[in-house]
């Protein structure tokens, strides 16, 4: 039975999955019932400064993009940081941790630019017993307008300053959560690294409109006849966590410092891909609230079923195993070639290949008479978008074409595996080095 | 008095009216909106669809289906109609388990095809609950043409020769128009008086004038219609039915199924309508199954369809046995009637097993029936001044009869006896009326 306990910058949990900072983990009762149900840690709904406590709205806080069975694929949210008192915060985190103390519990921050704030939040949190600070640089809604959240996030000397300022107030590990609403996600993360942070996590949610009315014809979700941007999660949003996170853990500049994956993490394996992309653990949020907590028992079954199936016996063992094969374009082989092909067996005749292909793609699609569709080598470049719409799985795979044999697409023969070339050494790169390009006489 | 199954002869009310009302309730419950939406998206959107191939009527229903799945299913509706002006009784009675539905990429894939008729039924009852009606009259053409039957072939050329702008005249035999939609359905399959409710939506096209309890051959002529008007559409049906030819079909209780299917159709109370207690179907198509399955349904103990040859070359489709099946009809294949029994009543039939080529092997058997259903195929009457293919009116093209100016589809010329082919010929042979009329 693999082992899914975890260490994440000192912070040790009994298994990957975290409920992320938002609205399950906002109170008491929701974290002790996410832990009875099994989740590894939470990170606590963003606290701020002492004071009169931010104020939401009182119509819809969420909107939402379904696929056909209205099944949730994004959500998005204008809810802002915890809209209760600091102190009936602080005074539940230190229950919950001290009744669970195997768990991981993270405090989530945000208070102004200004060190003071930080100091004065830090020493409160530091008296709860939680195992760490997660400062909150991402939410993309309402706060931003008041110079927080991603308002912080896209600004890296912010992100730094700040980092720097919890380092010095507090030994609680500190992790800072980017936001995804910038250029280059890498940047912000080094300055994170910089400035002192023990991990970064990522990503907060992504600016948003999920869906306009048309008869009102504003935004949703409507607060009395107006609409805002709200910060996108879910399923929908995995795509764009994943890549962000891969970024971080492959540049040079920030490899090496622990992530905190986050984005539309709804299953075991969406949890093992951000972790294979070089994530140490996993936080969670819009699956939970589809569904409710006990999703963490299959989350919690599926990696430790893979992991045995595999011969994992821990989780750092496949942590950051992808890693090195995220690369860019320019290093991709370019003599690798293969061709589609569909497996007659399987086909049902849908005609969905053969449509993609004769409209938007290469014309390498046959259909007979008789509804027998077969794939022209000669046409194939093995774009994979037959693949991507055939209904059946399986029924349409790529075939790599061995050494030697013949792409009749371009008359090449496949070159010996380890003879290889990529755009920096092609003839068509005008900014390639002419004594280390190969011709393949095409 | 009240009766129950088991009720010596042929009695009403062998059920209570709750259990009658259920039993004749819809069969396919109409789909709701998510579900319509479910039921949609399984659809691939195939390119050059099989079931739009198979459709008699050519519906493009990737499209209306689409149309459905993306919030519109008043525009899936128009794109139904467009093709098919009885596309609301169509999704209620087509054997689409032998049509879309039994070349569905889905069906051949997994056994479960997309419910296309159920979704064409959301899409049409969806407009028709707005009592809108899409189509408008072209201007008027000042030509009139004149269709006899008020059946599904007669109103899909009506609706479409008055959408050209042609004044039309419908002469209809019956009290109702509908025809067979009206008098020939099983009840479960067309509830709420729909196919009434779906000539009047019809109707709203205008320009189309209904001349009821008008026959060919007593009330008007085909030489009169044919100097009346520029041109006659006959969609006349097949007007009897074929006989036993065998002893005892004289006796009472021995009924033709059309009528006693049509007698369910038009009652207004089914507790007064009398059912045998052994129930004996002469037959196999879906005549044979609707009348087994609602003597049944009305409380008949035993319901015996016979039919001579082996239960695969039943014209009923699967579906349909396994329907009549599971309500408890017992269906005997292979047997042949030899003779009724009876003493002025029927009590008894006389069967014969057969061979593989239908024949009589010679071991007869006598089951108890005090109702017998002949649904043995109904007979097209031949009609003075036209030519024939030997059993119904000959036709060329797009409906053209022997004689000029005439055209003819439904079940009244060849072709498989299905509402949607008789709606397609209607429609068709309006485009080639109107063709030839404005030529």
């Amino acid at each position: 039975m693999a082992d899914l306990t975890t260490d994440f910058v000192g912070i040790k949990s009994p298994n990957p999955f975290w409920l992320a900072s938002a609205p399950p983990t906002d109170k008491e009762y929701n974290v002790r019932r996410a832990f009875e149900a099994g989740w590894g840690g939470v990170v606590w709904k963003t606290l701020g400064e002492e004071g009169p406590p931010v104020v939401n709205v009182s119509g819809p806080r969420y909107g939402a993009i379904w696929g056909a069975d209205r099944r949730l694929l994004g959500l998005n949210n204008i809810e802002l940081i915890t809209d209760r008192p600091l102190q009936t915060n602080l005074d539940e985190i230190k229950r919950v941790k001290a009744d669970y103390p195997d768990r991981a519990v993270v405090v989530s921050l945000m208070v102004p630019l200004d060190e003071d704030a930080w100091r004065k939040i830090l020493d409160r949190v530091g008296e709860t017993g939680a195992d760490g600070v997660e400062l909150n640089f991402g939410c993309p809604h309402g706060m931003a307008e008041r110079g927080m959240g991603s308002a912080v996030g896209q600004v890296p000397e912010y992100v730094g300053q700040i980092t720097q300022w919890v380092k010095k107030h507090s030994d609680l590990p500190c992790i800072v959560k980017l936001t995804p609403n910038i250029t280059d996600i890498r940047q912000p993360a080094l300055a994170a690294k910089q400035g002192g942070a023990d991990a970064v996590s990522m990503i907060n949610t992504i600016n948003s409109i999920t869906s306009v009315n048309l008869d009102a014809m504003c935004p949703e979700p409507m607060i009395d006849g107006l609409g805002t941007h709200g910060g996108y999660c879910g399923p929908a949003v995995k795509p764009i966590a994943m890549n962000m996170v891969a970024e971080v853990a492959r540049w040079e500049k920030t490899a090496g410092i622990p992530i905190s994956a986050i984005g539309g993490i709804s299953t075991w394996r969406d949890a093992a891909e951000f972790m294979a992309l070089g994530a140490g653990n996993a936080q969670v949020c819009t699956a939970a609230m589809t569904y409710g907590f006990r999703i963490v028992k299959e989350m919690c079954s599926g990696m430790s079923q893979w992991m045995d199936e595999k011969g994992y016996t821990k989780t750092s063992d496949f942590i950051g195993m992808a890693t090195p094969r995220v690369t860019d374009w320019q290093h991709l082989n370019l003599d690798y070639v293969t061709k589609a092909e569909i497996d007659q067996d399987l086909c049902i005749s849908c005609g969905r290949c053969f449509a993609a292909c004769e409209d938007t793609s290469h014309q390498a699609i046959a259909m007979s008479e008789d509804r027998t569709f077969t794939v022209k080598d000669d046409e194939c470049v093995a774009c994979n978008l037959c693949v991507n719409v055939c209904p059946v799985e399986g029924c349409i795979t790529m075939r790599r074409l061995e050494p030697g044999e013949t792409d009749l697409r371009t008359g090449m023969t496949i070159p010996a595996e380890d003879d290889k070339r990529t755009w920096l050494e092609h003839p068509n790169n005008p900014m390639g080095d002419p004594l280390t390009c190969i011709s393949r006489g095409q | 008095m009240t009766h129950s199954p088991q009720t010596p002869g042929v009695v009403a009310e062998r059920l209570q009216a709750p259990a009658l009302a259920d039993n004749f309730s819809d069969l396919h419950p109409p789909l709701d909106a998510h579900e319509a939406h479910v039921a949609a998206d399984r659809c691939y959107f195939c390119h050059d669809a099989p079931c739009m191939e198979a459709c008699p009527t050519d519906i493009d229903i990737p499209l209306f289906i689409r149309q459905i799945m993306t919030g519109t299913p008043e525009a899936a509706a128009k794109t139904i109609l467009e093709q098919n002006i009885l596309g609301g009784m169509c999704a209620r009675v087509c054997p689409t388990e032998t049509l879309c539905e039994e070349v569905c990429v889905r069906e051949v894939a997994e056994g479960e095809p997309v419910q296309i008729g159920r979704l064409q039924r959301y899409a049409t009852d969806t407009l028709m609950r707005a009592n809108v009606h899409p189509f408008k009259r072209a201007e008027p053409t000042g030509k009139r043409v004149a269709v006899v039957g008020a059946g599904p072939a007669g109103l899909s050329a009506a609706h479409r020769l008055a959408m050209h702008g042609h004044d039309v005249v419908i002469y209809e035999a019956k009290p109702k128009p509908g025809g067979l939609n009206e008098y020939g359905i099983a009840t479960y399959k067309t509830v709420d008086d729909f196919a009434a409710r779906e000539v009047d939506w019809l109707m709203q096209i205008g320009g189309i004038t209904m001349e009821l309890g008008k026959a060919l051959g007593s009330d008007i002529t085909l030489d009169g219609l044919a100097a009346d008007f520029d041109a006659v559409f006959l969609g006349i049906g097949l007007g009897n039915t074929n006989a036993l030819g065998i002893e005892g079909e004289e006796l009472g209780g021995v009924v033709d199924a059309v009528k006693f299917i049509a007698d369910l159709r038009q009652t207004d109370d089914l507790t007064k309508l009398p059912v045998g207690r052994n129930v004996v179907v002469i037959g196999g198509g879906m005549t044979a199954i609707d009348a087994a399955v609602q003597s049944k349904l009305l409380g008949a103990e035993n319901v015996t369809l016979v039919y001579r040859r082996s239960q695969d070359k039943m014209p009923a489709s699967e579906y349909e046995q396994h329907l009549a099946q599971s309500k408890g009809v017992h269906i005997m294949s292979g047997v042949a009637p030899v003779s009724l029994i009876g003493e002025g009543h029927v009590a008894a039939i006389e069967l014969a097993y057969t061979d593989e080529n239908a024949k009589p092997t010679g071991e007869t058997f006598t089951l108890p029936a005090d109702q017998v259903f002949k649904a043995i195929g109904q007979v097209f009457d031949e009609v003075a001044g036209l030519d024939t293919d030997g059993r119904k009116i000959k036709v060329t093209g797009a409906g053209r009869t022997s004689r000029a100016g005439v055209w003819a589809g439904g079940d009244c010329t060849a072709g498989e006896d299905l509402t949607v082919v008789a709606v397609s010929e209607g429609r068709d042979a309006a485009e080639d009326i109107h063709a030839s009329l404005m030529g």
